[in-house]
């Protein structure tokens, strides 16, 4: 038994460490914006059906390119589809897309980074090289070759974006399991005999995680770009289905007529990206306060 | 040092061969009959038969891989499905367009996003740093195409300042170039310099905290003195790695904005061809885009090499 082992936090002692988590992410006043305006989308994507009642895919009444009005507040688009239901149930699309495959890319990348570092040689030259190899592809023509290859929709876009992130995950987890392995109180758990695989997961996962939470957080904003950005060239969402980026491409040719029609959903995806960034940042000060208000 | 390069140069090739070995194997597994996108439906099952074999599509796939990299390096890029012409030419007339604006763009936004960062990092927690890193951080978020439309919206619908698409060289009608470059270029800047302002930024900050920029401080240096002399020379170093992968995206990093503004680069072409599934075009595109990456982290790694002589080779 070690001493690691035996102690275990009271209750006490965990509500202080969260409410020192929460008091200095919010230190900065301008993470409170990307915490509400997070919050406000999930909620959103939550309870999409309570919100907009009308049906995203169904034609109205109302005919098409209709201005906002009590019934259809964002009006209605190019064949006459409530743009208000398509835009709320859009951020069902683009959230989710971005965290399942930030999740998976994370629990990959971590799996994977720890059998690199436990295993080393030849193992670890391997997931290296598929690492630089995927690095040497750029994202966006990576994507669209994906895509093409296995077509677009909702699961594989999250597939393909989750494979976009793992490199990154590998690499953070491998070289963080490298260098908590050189630590002395792993030395002394080994001297103990220890076996290697129960201090991969008992001490080096809890340790090497809080930089995989904060990249976690920051990739969400970058993965829901990259989402929208393929729909928005029309290789991703497929069609009936509204994303913000496919919203905002359909959108496009009536800029001249209609701009409230493309405005809407380029303003909710900016302010869901900056609002996940922000957020992402406050998280990354309140796990690493060495790192704060460098960017 | 000699070998150090030797190695370097090694490992570049083998990562390309890994590349192009995987676009090869992910190309050819799509669903799309090379012999029917090639010489159109009509083909009668025994010319199909004929035309079969002579593509070499009966032979195992490490043959065809062979083939198909002997072929690049001879200079024969295959022939495009979609414009029935070779990929060399196809890819020719667009990448000159999408190299142009980049390297132009990057130009511009290097410097501009270096001094914004000096800036910010000197002037940390004044109102300076709280404007220009603001902005520099709602701009990094908003996707280039959501900028870009909205370019578009302000100058090109509002103001009628402006025409929506079209591209020439400067070469060709300096006009047109003008008139037609300035809200693409804006879009690119924009993004560049946003990027570069934080990198700056960070890592100057990182340089200021130095004990070196402390002892100089206590011997009672100038504080222009110090910045100029101690933390510009120390904090400018990782912005050789931004340069590097502003290279990096030379040739993918513009498809959003090619794409808004109707510009006739490889980003278009890249979109053009995913959607008509036009396999050859698809493959030198990405075997391009990831040469120029390569290519660019290889200059990267020397750049170091010559800048900061504390870098060793190891």
């Amino acid at each position: 038994m070690t001493a690691a082992k035996t102690y275990r936090r009271s209750g006490n002692d965990r509500m202080r460490t969260v409410r020192r988590f929460f008091r200095t992410m919010f230190s900065r006043r301008i993470v409170i914006f990307g915490f509400v305006g997070t919050m406000f989308f999930v909620l959103v994507a939550l309870f999409a059906p309570l919100i907009a009642h009308q049906d995203p895919n169904a034609l109205t009444m109302a005919g098409r390119l209709r201005s906002g009005s009590a019934e259809h507040w964002f009006g209605t688009d190019y064949i006459g589809r409530d743009l208000f239901a398509r835009v709320v149930y859009g951020t069902r699309v683009s959230l989710l897309t971005g965290v399942i495959s930030v999740l998976m890319a994370a629990f990959v990348g971590v799996f994977l980074g720890m059998c690199a570092a436990y295993f080393g040689g030849i193992v670890d030259k391997l997931l290296l090289g598929y690492c630089e190899t995927f690095n040497s592809i750029p994202g966006i023509a990576l994507c669209l070759t994906l895509v093409s290859m296995f077509g677009g929709g909702m699961l594989n876009m999250a597939l393909i974006l989750c494979f976009m992130g793992i490199p990154g995950f590998l690499r953070m987890m491998r070289a963080s399991s490298l260098s908590i392995m050189n630590s002395d109180y792993i030395l002394a758990e080994r001297l103990q005999g220890q076996s290697k695989l129960k201090i991969m997961y008992k001490h080096i996962l809890p340790n090497a995680i809080s930089p995989i939470i904060v990249m976690s957080t920051q990739m969400i904003g970058a993965t829901v770009m990259m989402e929208s950005g393929l729909s928005f060239l029309g290789v991703g969402i497929s069609i009936p289905m509204a994303s913000w980026g496919s919203i905002i491409s359909e959108a496009r040719p009536y800029l001249l007529t209609n701009p409230s029609y493309v405005m809407i959903p380029c303003i909710c995806l900016a302010l869901l990206i900056i609002s996940l960034n922000i957020l992402g940042d406050g998280i990354r000060d309140a796990l690493d306060p060495a790192l704060r208000g460098e960017s | 040092m000699i070998r150090y390069i030797g190695k370097r140069i090694a490992q570049t090739v083998i990562v390309m061969l890994l590349v192009s070995f995987i676009t090869f194997l992910l190309v050819s597994v799509m669903p799309k009959d090379p012999v029917y996108s090639l010489f159109g439906s009509d083909v009668t099952p025994d010319e199909y038969e004929v035309l079969y074999k002579r593509l070499g599509l009966d032979q195992p796939i490490l043959v065809r891989y062979g083939k198909w990299l002997a072929d690049i390096l001879r200079g024969d890029l295959g022939t495009s499905y979609a414009y029935r012409m070779p990929v060399g030419e196809v890819v020719g007339k667009k990448i000159g367009v999408t190299m142009y604006m980049s390297i132009v763009s990057t130009l511009i936004s290097f410097p501009l996003g270096m001094l914004f960062g000096v800036i910010t990092a000197v002037k940390r927690g004044k109102w300076q740093d709280n404007v220009f890193t603001f902005l520099a951080n709602i701009m990094g978020s908003i996707p280039g195409f959501v900028i870009a439309i909205v370019v578009l919206w302000v100058f090109c619908v509002q103001l009628k300042w402006l025409p929506s698409s079209g591209f020439a060289f400067p070469w060709e009608d300096f006009g047109t170039h003008i008139r037609t470059i300035i809200m693409p270029m804006f879009c690119l800047v924009l993004g560049g310099v946003a990027g570069v302002t934080r990198q700056t930024r960070s890592s100057m900050l990182e340089a200021i905290r130095q004990d070196y920029v402390r002892t100089a401080r206590s011997k009672g240096l100038k504080e222009n003195y110090i910045i100029n002399k101690h933390v510009l020379r120390n904090g400018l170093v990782p912005i050789i790695t931004l340069i590097g992968g502003r290279l990096a995206m030379m040739i993918g990093g513009s498809v959003f904005i090619e794409n808004v503004f109707s510009i006739p680069g490889m980003g278009a072409l890249m979109v053009n061809s995913v959607n008509k599934v036009d396999v050859p075009v698809i493959q030198v595109c990405v075997l391009l885009t990831a040469g120029c990456i390569s290519l660019s982290y290889l200059f990267t790694d020397f750049l170091y090499l010559a800048v900061d002589p504390r870098i060793s080779l190891q």
